[in-house]
């Protein structure tokens, strides 16, 4: 199919008169993609998602599923299927039964019911408990029902909420390849839900980043991390170093403590600008030492160090508001500092995003 | 709430002492009095031999046998109403948002808090009203019994019905009848098929403590029944303000076990109940069950 | 969720048709709850208010009721030093059966809900059973103990001394009170003790009190809604208890449920049965709502 997986066009979703969700918003999935929808809780994300499923209507706008106007339509009359975070998977029914749902309500015959959920407990691995009740399943099993319970159907777009918040850390890494795999496999668009933004990175082909109701940038993993468009972005995702500064000449930013940059000649603006630099992206030198060409290099003082095993975490005083954050790795090769050292921290200017809002 | 005591062990002893007497409090009188029932002595305190003499007198007895069928007859019809209009208010109570609701929440508690004696003052005048006015419309003249007293029946079983279920689908787990939905089912087969039978026990619960309402009630009965349609209880009170009789011995014994054996069919089902699977432990759940109906 | 039929077929949304989903939606909630609406409004909200109208209307010479006439003479009579006695007694009853329920219930439900979850449920289901039974019987089984030829005075009688007789006296009352509502005062209060949070006992204690004092200043008001839910649990009935102290207490000490039941059924004073009727359900509703206040909170 050509036609996007899911649009959403003006969709506004406002409860009562004074709380709005979901803030005129316009998306566009793609078909056959693992979109992400990231952001903090009561950003709007699953208040967007149950939009798309239909167990809430919007206030205004269109919800479009492969360009068929979804209107006031019920859950039961959508396209769509849902794994939920608690997985919902009914009590009183076995495995079987559950994965069998959704096939017997739209009324196909036993034989290829059989058929169907056989296939899709092997693709889950889940086919030797299929007479199981939930209760007496592990959280990362009852997932794999869910996800079989909502995949059999063959849905045209899957909506996941939050499924992995309820895994442990080991549990969840695990999780995380197998779903992209699936999706891979499988083919079908994944519209995935989520606060933690290492899923989002790992897993999806493409993110949305969400903040009170507004969704403030579309993009791939890369563009996001790297070249985020505003502060929350840049803040929410990883860690971020913020500097306040003030673009003059091209080319050229001051930072707060009277001392000039240079920046990339990408970013035509002038004025106020914040500039983004990931802690990865700056490196520490010995204070005599000679740093390449065409790096920013400032004087700086070390405040603190962590030690985290696989990395320090510097933060290095330059007369600004706030230290600088900067990670380095722990390599015998690397040099070391301690606290109170007087050392450089370069950075190449492409590295820096600049922020404007 | 963890599982050793954290009470000293001389305390502790203090404390299952009264545990003791209370549960002696609470057995002694039942169990003396079915044991007396089957004396075979008219003088009810003196223990003479075992027979089953009284028994053979009370279904002999055609009055008592009457009162018994009544009481049958009312029960089950209140409760099997009182059931599913209970039911049905429970749902739109929990699940639904309309105007009114709030009045209905509040009429809802009432007939729980009412003292029965205040219940029975008011559907006496409201029948006897009711009766008087169609009498004077439209000639035609009704009277108190079994008719009446099924309705009053159903009036007070309706809020208690609808707490109890209302208790277990507050439990409910929402967005089960979401998935249901998302899996194609219409609103009546997601009710069929995932919600009724997760409440089930819920409403087995609320029908079991319909029916010992209904068995058990005395003066609301009293006041809106008509010469020859009295109940067990009703009849068992009038005979009791007379004098203790062996035969009311036999008769209690009966209406005590039958509602013992109600008892335990109830815990029985809430036992195999489905909800165990939603993990809850177990003493919280039967108390929950339990005690709501008793709270409001 | 909403099944809204358009006959073009769906369109963007708009707050107008956001609306009527929502109303549709609403429409149904009151349809399901239609039956019970009915019913209570008919078999419960106009008799409640018939009893009001009929507290204002007088008494024929026959002992009818004229719905005419209107006064407030069942009210006054509400005053009377008679009545006032006779309210003051039910109500000296009542507490006092609170008050020996809750002595007594306490340690019970604190023994209880200390033992192991497994014993706890056995615990709490043999307090169940008797309670279920039939309320009638099992304050029957009492006038058949306390009688002048029950089992216990047989006892005495047998030992040598005077036939026992308890039966109809207030102490018998006052047992068959307490027998027949002390469930309602260990329910919730081993509600309220099981979900205490231990640790906060273990922290007094790490803070050198003694077990004494760290029941009374941390259990015992941490379990204080539990308390207050199980008096108001008994204090209620207990008011407007008949069945019980008709059948032990016999006609001597007239109670509040009595007195009026004796205006429906012998005395033939209908008004002043409604203005009867009508004060000790306000006094309930009173303390109803004081309870939802202080004990619902935690329950």
């Amino acid at each position: 199919m050509d036609k996007p997986a899911v649009e959403l066009i003006g969709v506004t979703k406002r409860f009562g008169d004074d709380v709005v969700a979901v803030d005129d918003m316009d998306l566009t999935i793609r078909d056959g993609e693992f979109f992400s929808l990231l952001g903090p809780s009561g950003c709007g994300k699953t208040t967007t998602l149950r939009m798309i499923a239909g167990f809430e209507f919007p206030t205004e706008g269109s919800v479009r599923i492969h360009g068929a106007e979804m209107g006031l339509k019920p859950p039961n009359d959508r396209p769509v299927n849902t794994v939920f975070q608690s997985y919902a998977l009914f009590p009183h029914m076995n495995v079987y039964d559950n994965v069998a749902f959704g096939l017997r309500m739209r009324k196909v015959g036993d034989a290829e019911v059989e058929a169907r959920v056989r296939r899709v407990l092997d693709q889950v691995q889940l086919s030797r408990r299929a007479d199981a009740k939930p209760s007496q399943l592990s959280g990362g099993m009852q997932q794999r029902v869910a996800l079989a319970r909502a995949l059999v159907n063959e849905p045209e777009v899957l909506l996941l909420d939050e499924p992995l918040g309820a895994l442990d850390l080991k549990l969840r890494q695990n999780m995380e390849y197998e779903l992209k795999d699936l999706q891979s496999r499988v083919g079908i668009t994944f519209i995935y839900v989520t606060h933690d933004q290492e899923e989002a990175l790992t897993m999806s082909d493409r993110i949305g980043v969400m903040s009170d109701g507004k969704l403030l940038q579309v993009g791939t993993p890369t563009e996001i991390y790297e070249r985020p468009t505003s502060r929350f972005v840049a803040d929410f995702i990883g860690e971020i170093n913020l500097l306040p500064a003030v673009v003059g000449a091209p080319g050229v930013a001051k930072l707060a403590n009277g001392v000039e940059v240079t920046i990339s000649s990408e970013h035509p603006v002038s004025g106020q600008v914040t500039l983004a630099l990931r802690p990865e992206r700056l490196t520490l030198h010995t204070i005599d030492a000679v740093v390449s060409e065409g790096r920013n290099v400032v004087k700086a003082r070390v405040s603190r160090r962590t030690y985290f095993g696989d990395v320090f975490f510097y933060d290095v005083d330059l007369g600004l508001d706030e230290p600088l954050e900067v990670k380095e790795e722990n390599r015998p090769d690397l040099d070391r500092f301690e606290v109170g050292d007087e050392v450089l921290v370069s950075w190449r200017p492409s590295a820096a995003n600049l922020v404007t809002d | 709430m963890s599982d050793q005591t954290t009470t000293a062990g001389f305390f502790d002893r203090l404390l299952a002492a009264n545990a003791w007497a209370v549960y002696l409090f609470f057995y002694a009188p039942i169990l003396l009095l079915i044991a007396f029932s089957f004396n075979d002595n008219r003088n009810v305190g003196i223990w003479t031999e075992a027979s089953v003499r009284w028994y053979r007198e009370m279904i002999g007895d055609a009055q008592v046998m009457g009162a018994l069928r009544n009481s049958l007859i009312v029960a089950f019809v209140a409760t099997i109403v009182s059931t599913v209009v209970g039911t049905m208010l429970a749902i739109a109570l929990e699940r639904y948002r309309f105007k009114g609701r709030g009045a209905l929440d509040g009429l809802a508690y009432l007939p729980i808090i009412i003292p029965d004696v205040t219940m029975a003052v008011m559907l006496l005048i409201f029948f006897f009203q009711v009766f008087g006015i169609i009498d004077n419309v439209l000639g035609i003249h009704l009277d108190t019994g079994l008719g009446t007293i099924t309705l009053a029946h159903i009036a007070f079983n309706i809020s208690f019905v609808a707490i109890v279920v209302r208790a277990r689908i507050a439990r409910f787990d929402s967005s089960l009848e979401e998935a249901a939905a998302d899996l194609y089912a219409s609103r009546l087969r997601t009710f069929w098929k995932v919600t009724l039978p997760l409440i089930a026990p819920g409403v087995a619960g609320g029908a079991l403590l319909a029916l010992t309402l209904s068995l058990d009630d005395v003066v609301v009965t009293q006041f809106v029944s008509g010469p020859g349609s009295t109940t067990l209880p009703v009849y068992v009170f009038g005979l009791v303000r007379r004098g203790v009789t062996p035969l009311i011995n036999a008769v209690s014994t009966v209406m005590l076990v039958a509602s013992m054996i109600l008892v335990g069919i109830s815990l029985g089902f809430q036992r195999n109940t489905v909800a165990r699977s939603q993990r809850r432990s177990e003493p919280d759940e039967l108390l929950e069950d339990l005690t709501v109906t008793h709270l409001g | 969720m909403l099944d809204v039929e358009l006959e073009e077929g769906p369109t963007p949304v708009t707050p107008e048709l956001e609306r009527a989903a929502e109303r549709a939606e609403s429409r149904r909630g009151l349809f399901i709850s239609l039956p019970g609406y009915v019913y209570l409004v008919i078999f419960f909200a106009i008799p409640l208010v018939l009893v009001l109208v009929y507290s204002f209307a007088s008494r024929s010479s026959t002992g009818l009721t004229v719905l005419e006439g209107w006064n407030v003479e069942s009210y006054k009579r509400l005053f009377t030093p008679l009545v006032a006695q006779i309210f003051g007694r039910s109500f000296l009853l009542a507490l006092i059966t609170t008050v020996i329920c809750l002595l007594f219930s306490y340690p019970f439900a604190y023994y209880i809900a200390t033992r192991k979850p497994s014993t706890r449920n056995v615990l709490l289901v043999l307090v169940m059973i008797p309670f279920w039974s039939n309320f009638l019987v099992r304050t029957y089984a009492w006038a058949f103990l306390l009688g002048s030829n029950g089992p216990i005075s047989q006892i005495s009688q047998s030992l040598g001394g005077e036939p026992i007789r308890i039966l109809f006296t207030n102490t018998a009352v006052l047992i068959g009170m307490v027998y027949g509502f002390m469930p309602f005062m260990v329910l919730p209060l081993y509600a309220a003790i099981e979900r205490l949070d231990w640790s906060l006992v273990e922290a007094a204690r790490d803070l050198y009190a003694n077990g004494a004092t760290a029941f009374r200043k941390v259990t015992l008001p941490l379990s204080m809604p539990g308390v207050v839910a199980g008096s108001i649990l008994v204090f209620i009935p207990s008011l407007g208890a008949y069945v019980t102290p008709a059948i032990l207490g016999g006609a001597r000490t007239t109670l509040l449920g009595d007195y009026i039941v004796s205006q429906f059924l012998s005395a033939r004073n209908w008004p002043f049965g409604s203005a009867l009727s009508f004060a000790v359900m306000f006094v309930m509703l009173v303390a109803t709502i004081f309870y939802f206040r202080a004990g619902a909170r935690t329950l």
